[in-house]
């Protein structure tokens, strides 16, 4: 048994056997072994071989025999590299020489003939490497367990587990069966923390090495709400587990029973509490957790694991189931937010040298106007079935408002030609997520029905700090007071202009920060559907001049460290449970 | 003593060089004997019952290999090693005058 420490970033407890998943490339545990542990390793590395062998020769022969002989051809060689002596004899080797455990090997020793290959000058040959990588895959999936490509095809309930997950591969994730996420990298604001938490499933991050400690199929405890993943625990632990994870059941329970009540502070302010999401059965979800709507709506998932753009049905199909499960209360789509973390930047685009700061979200719409419009046609479409509004994202000056606004307008001309039916009125609101927008909200306001600040990047932006980086993550926090102060300038611009203001950034699911953002004066909250009933909870067990009083004082405090802790009594105070 | 070592040198003839599916052709007829065989490019020498080291080789068209058989049938081992490489050319194509 051993007890991995991180940080807790979706609450909740998970007992079930560990999926370890790659990132970009095979992330091989550097175990060292005793001497005495090499035969076991070298016994490893044959069988590894021997099932590698016996699944080319089952692909070999369901091959057709129509089918190409080039197909065949490639089987057949891999076959011979696996039955080659010479090249089991290096591995072997260099466990016996180096003391190290058999993924290492096998991934050392052909790492080496991948890299010769590589090298050489003639084309043809140099692309063989590609087949010694296919090799090297082949024998690490039968050495570490089951990968990446059977996440979307699984049968059983597992925790996956990964150096750093990608957007592109949480997509792939099958909620029945995936029961926890624990990652090496990563911070709250991750990807990791916001898929789990979208999903309803506990994650820990910032493990370090745990991928090198733990082998796939071993039994993990990942526990959301303490920050900790046991690795193969003692039936006691396991035992202790199993009532914990029934007692956090029942505060779930608990806060389920008041899903129907309003979220009106004691003193009867009443807020609105709507859910993010990305995709549209999530819809669903942000209703049984008693949300109101949805703030949020990220499009991005329509571009991911596919090969082609969507198409406006694709879209449309999309806003169309969303809005149905809502009717007549409110949907706020976001223009497609590509680019930077959002988008293997490899893939499709050219690598940027600095993607936070280059062609991403509104900027990429605005110069791929072809997409942009598909998008535009298929939401204004979508606005005759209910409350649908549009939010632009990441806009930094009142240019690209105005842009967004009048390709908005030409679109909704085209619909006039084509005599379809759209809501002219729909509400066009951006988010505020960048310093400069920030600072020149007074302006933007006079464009736009309503803000939402985005307060992950805005965050990351004021205080220039890469979230995802566990280097400088510490440095990153939404309670730093350079960042309360320009949200507060947001909030009391957008009061001055009346129009709403909204936070949709992680912010708002956060129970520490929900009383300083009333008493900073939001009135409406978009959050994870899983956290809406905690901070109702806690929405109703306060008074909106506490807040005001707390806000206040947060306000004057200097130090984000000082105004972390303070904001943690405070929540704890109120919600105890929930700490 | 009867002479166990025969050697000859061949010459890559197809387009496309010594890469994976010639390289498992050699293997294949090499591994029916039961002689050592080994390959010398004059740089590197290397185990020609092995796809590994045969194809690392990385053999282009024109390439002249030193083959050597040591053993039992070493000298039908290299005949036909010669008439794989040379004759039949791994049933692939000579190159069109392409430059290279």
């Amino acid at each position: 048994m051993e007890i991995k420490k991180g940080i807790a970033v979706s609450p909740g407890v998970s007992i079930a056997k560990s999926l370890i998943i790659d990132s970009v490339d095979y992330r091989i545990p550097q175990r060292p072994i005793k001497p005495s542990q090499r035969m076991t390793e070298i016994q490893r590395v044959r069988n590894a071989f021997k099932e590698a062998i016996d699944e080319l020769t089952q692909l070999g022969a369901a091959q057709d025999e129509s089918e190409t002989s080039r197909i065949k051809d490639i089987f057949a060689v891999h076959l011979r590299f696996l039955h080659d002596r010479t090249l089991r004899r290096k591995i072997t080797d260099l466990i016996h020489s180096e003391c190290v455990i058999a993924e290492y090997a096998v991934s050392t020793v052909l790492q080496e003939i991948e890299s010769h290959f590589s090298n050489v000058k003639d084309a043809y040959i140099s692309e063989r490497a590609a087949d010694i990588r296919d090799i090297k895959r082949r024998l690490l999936k039968h050495l570490l367990g089951p990968k990446h490509e059977d996440v979307e095809h699984l049968t059983e309930e597992v925790a996956i587990l990964a150096r750093e997950l990608s957007p592109t591969q949480t997509a792939g994730f099958n909620r029945e069966f995936v029961k926890g996420l624990a990652t090496d990298a990563g911070g709250r604001t991750s990807h990791t923390a916001i898929v789990a938490r979208s999903l309803g499933i506990p994650a820990v991050v910032a493990l370090e090495d745990l991928t090198e400690i733990v082998r796939g199929g071993d039994t993990v405890i990942i526990d959301g709400n303490r920050g900790i993943v046991i690795v193969n625990p003692d039936d006691e632990t396991i035992r202790q587990y199993n009532e914990y994870s029934r007692e956090f059941a029942e505060l779930e329970y608990r806060l389920d029973a008041i899903r129907e009540d309003p979220a009106v502070t004691r003193d009867g302010a009443k807020l609105t509490l709507l859910g993010n999401i990305e995709f549209p059965d999530e819809a669903e979800i942000v209703l049984q957790k008693g949300g109101e709507g949805i703030g949020l709506y990220r499009t991005e998932f329509l571009y991911l694991n596919r090969p082609s753009e969507p198409t406006e049905e694709e879209h449309y199909e999309a806003y169309a189931q969303t809005i149905h499960v809502f009717k007549k209360r409110p949907v706020v789509i976001r223009t497609v937010d590509l680019g930077a973390d959002k988008y293997t930047q490899s893939k499709r685009f050219a690598p940027e040298p600095n993607p936070f700061l280059g062609l991403r979200s509104i900027r990429f719409c605005l110069q791929n106007l072809t997409m942009f419009k598909t998008q535009l046609h298929a939401i204004l479409r979508a606005s005759v079935l209910g409350d649908i509004r549009i939010m632009f994202p990441l806009i930094t000056n009142l240019q690209e408002i105005m842009q967004a606004k009048m390709i908005l307008h030409d679109v909704m001309e085209d619909l006039d030609e084509e005599s379809i039916p759209y809501n002219k009125d729909i509400q066009v609101g951006i988010m505020i997520e960048t310093p400069s927008a920030a600072l020149t909200a007074s302006t933007l306001a006079r464009e736009v029905n309503f803000f939402s600040i985005g307060t992950n990047d805005l965050t990351q932006y004021t205080l220039a700090v890469d979230r995802g980086n566990e280097l400088v993550s510490t440095l990153y926090s939404a309670g730093d007071p350079a960042v309360l102060r320009i949200v507060r300038t947001i909030i009391q611009d957008a009061h001055k202009a009346q129009i709403d203001v909204a936070v949709c950034g992680e912010m708002a699911s956060d129970p520490e920060y929900v009383m300083l953002l009333l008493g900073m004066g939001i009135r409406t909250l978009s959050l994870t559907p899983p956290m809406i009933p905690e901070i109702k909870q806690i929405i109703r067990s306060v008074t909106i001049e506490e807040c005001n009083r707390l806000a206040r004082k947060v306000l004057s405090m200097n130090s984000e460290r000082q105004i972390s802790s303070y904001l943690r009594n405070a929540a704890r105070i109120v919600l105890p449970e929930a700490f | 003593m009867e002479k166990t070592a025969y050697e000859a040198t061949v010459e890559i003839k197809n387009a496309d060089g010594l890469h994976m599916r010639p390289a498992m052709q050699f293997v294949d007829i090499a591994n029916q004997f039961d002689c050592d065989i080994t390959v010398s490019n004059g740089e590197n020498t290397v185990d020609g019952k092995s796809i590994m080291q045969m194809s690392m080789l990385a053999a282009t068209c024109g390439t002249k290999l030193a083959v050597k058989a040591e053993g039992p049938n070493a000298e039908e081992a290299i005949q036909a090693l010669q008439k794989l490489v040379e004759k039949k050319m791994f049933d692939e194509p000579p190159p069109k005058n392409r430059k290279k």
